[in-house]
């Protein structure tokens, strides 16, 4: 099967998931192209195949109307069976573009391959589906880390540039940095995280004083970010901090898979949730079944009273 | 100023799932059903952009006769009107037949603004709100969690990797798909719960807006196996607590 593979560029920076994109494809034989928007004479993508190459100075790192055009043009020249991209802010944004395009079928999400059926998760990965590709071309997009290369990129692409005339009406206007003042979580040894579970911001302070008594830092998931109960500079996952203490306590987080990515690293998780079968359990060394209200303040006793 | 605020119904995410007996979705009987949490923002900021304007503001979800008690919540949260797709077998299309099906009824609406949420709970495919701008050609951009309306052009902020904001102005007529964090949604209050029983709720036959069929069959739906091979702790709060603590001492060297 012929792939075509979408490289990201961001901040005048290739990003590394490329190499995500070559160990799905390799899953389906070695014929492969790229396609980036990027810079020439930055850095590329270390890939053995043909490069499409457009220049992000012209084309601009955010101009989905643009990047359809020269992915439609790119595949009308390459005839690929499958178009892959990251499930990523740029992947899911210009994927069902050129989707609509093709009047492709969009596989979102993909967490594993088998026999050359996709899965996908549904329900907060609760559940999974399992998808034929029945037609193509078909568009898939990769879930973050669901297919590591295991070894570091090597080849030389042979670039092939392309341009397209395009005035799109939409422009990206800049960049806002994260926002990285105070406390520093990715230096903490211990983090206990309060998730929805916490109920209301008045049950924060049991979180954090489980955290002081372990000597660490509370952290938070999405959920209690966006309710403002936490300030950001807290939150852990895809959109926030990554981090990988000696001992991580998620306390009512569920698991998104957004929260995983942040933490999975971390050396001992504890897991505290009414509900067992919350997804945070795929990664839990210790899973405790409880009301984390009634247990957390018990168990924060115990550890000062030791 | 027209809007459009597209929303779904799904089970709550705490839900104990099954698979249905066709083997294609989850069981749908004794599930506690709600607003997919992304388009609850999407509702939120159409309301705003309806205040700030003085617009006209209409609610649209696609499913069966139960997706109306969820609608109502956004009519309670200040839509003006529903408009009900009925659609018994929606869990089975895919995002290009739903999206089809949006921007066929919204084709000739002329509406200038058109609010999704990014993804839904269930499916998260992440596609529809794309595809209804696609096929309107309107503008569309995804994953906000910033928005600014000013003389018929928006200035949103999209959610990148790593809490990167990227900012992104277009002219309308638009699709924004709507992040967790975008606002803060309103819960409806008692006197606009009532004031909504009042509103005009329309029924569209699902049928009549669908011409295209899906391009993807919908898959064997499963439980995943179980990875993650830790201790489950079950029992008393004071047992566990005891527990944990021994475990931490024993596994980790942070009370050390």
């Amino acid at each position: 099967m012929k792939t075509l593979l979408v490289a990201e560029y961001r901040q005048d920076t290739l990003q590394e998931n490329y190499t995500e994109l070559i160990a799905f494809a390799k899953r389906f034989g070695p014929e492969m192209a790229m396609f980036l928007v990027g810079n020439g004479s930055g850095e590329l993508p270390r890939f053995q195949g043909p490069l499409y190459l457009a220049e992000a100075s012209e084309c601009g790192e955010y101009n989905p109307g643009l990047h359809k055009r020269l992915l439609q043009d790119v595949v009308k020249k390459q005839q690929p069976d499958m178009i892959v991209f990251c499930h990523s802010s740029y992947g899911w944004d210009l994927a069902p573009r050129l989707a609509v395009g093709l009047k492709a079928a969009q596989i979102s999400e993909v967490v594993a391959e088998q026999d050359g059926k996709l899965t996908v998760p549904a329900c907060n990965s609760k559940l999974s589906r399992t998808v034929e590709i029945t037609d193509k071309p078909v568009v898939v997009t990769l879930q973050a880390g669901a297919f590591p290369l295991g070894s570091d990129p090597d080849g030389t692409p042979e670039i092939i540039a392309v341009s397209a005339e395009y005035t799109g009406n939409s422009r990206l206007t800049g960049y806002e940095a994260a926002e990285r003042t105070g406390v520093d979580l990715t230096r903490s040894e211990v983090i206990v995280s309060a998730g929805r579970g916490i109920g209301k911001p008045e049950n924060v302070p049991i979180i954090a004083e489980l955290a002081r008594a372990l000597g660490g830092e509370y952290g938070a998931s999405r959920p209690v970010v966006d309710s403002e109960w936490v300030e950001h500079n807290r939150q852990v996952g895809t959109t926030g901090l990554t981090v990988s203490p000696k001992l991580y306590v998620a306390c009512g987080i569920s698991g998104a898979v957004q929260h995983l990515a942040g933490m999975k690293k971390s050396e001992f998780v504890v897991a505290i949730n009414t509900d067992r079968d919350a997804p945070i359990g795929e990664v839990a060394d210790v899973f405790a079944v409880a009301d984390l209200k009634q247990l957390v303040p018990v168990l924060t006793e115990k550890i000062q009273a030791r | 100023m027209k809007i459009l605020v597209c929303i779904k119904q799904v089970p709550d995410m705490e839900s104990k799932f099954k698979i249905d007996g066709d083997g294609l979705w989850y069981e749908r009987d004794e599930l506690a059903w709600r607003m997919n949490e992304y388009d609850e923002y999407g509702v939120e900021q159409a309301v705003q952009l309806k205040e700030q304007t003085g617009g006209d503001l209409t609610v649209l979800s696609i499913g069966p006769e139960r997706v109306k008690e969820t609608m109502k919540k956004a009519l309670a949260m200040g839509c003006d009107r529903g408009v009900h797709i009925s659609d018994d077998l929606c869990h089975l299309r895919d995002s290009f037949e739903i999206g089809s099906m949006i921007a066929e009824f919204a084709k000739d609406k002329g509406f200038d603004m058109i609010f999704t949420g990014m993804q839904s709970q269930d499916r998260g495919s992440a596609q529809v709100g794309v595809i209804v701008a696609e096929l309107l050609e309107m503008e569309g951009i995804t994953t906000i969690v910033g928005f600014d309306y000013h003389q018929h052009r928006i200035t949103v902020r999209r959610e990148l990797e790593g809490g990167v904001k990227a900012v992104v102005e277009a002219p309308l007529p638009a699709v924004v798909t709507c992040q967790l964090g975008l606002n803060i949604p309103r819960y409806p209050t008692l006197p606009n719960i009532m004031k909504a029983k009042k509103k005009e709720m329309v029924t569209v036959d699902g049928d009549e807006l669908n011409r295209v069929g899906s391009l993807q069959q919908p898959g064997a739906m499963s439980v995943p196996v179980k990875q993650g091979g830790g201790l489950y702790l079950d029992g008393q709060v004071e047992d566990i607590a005891e527990r944990l603590l021994a475990i931490i001492k024993e596994k980790t060297s942070v009370l050390a």
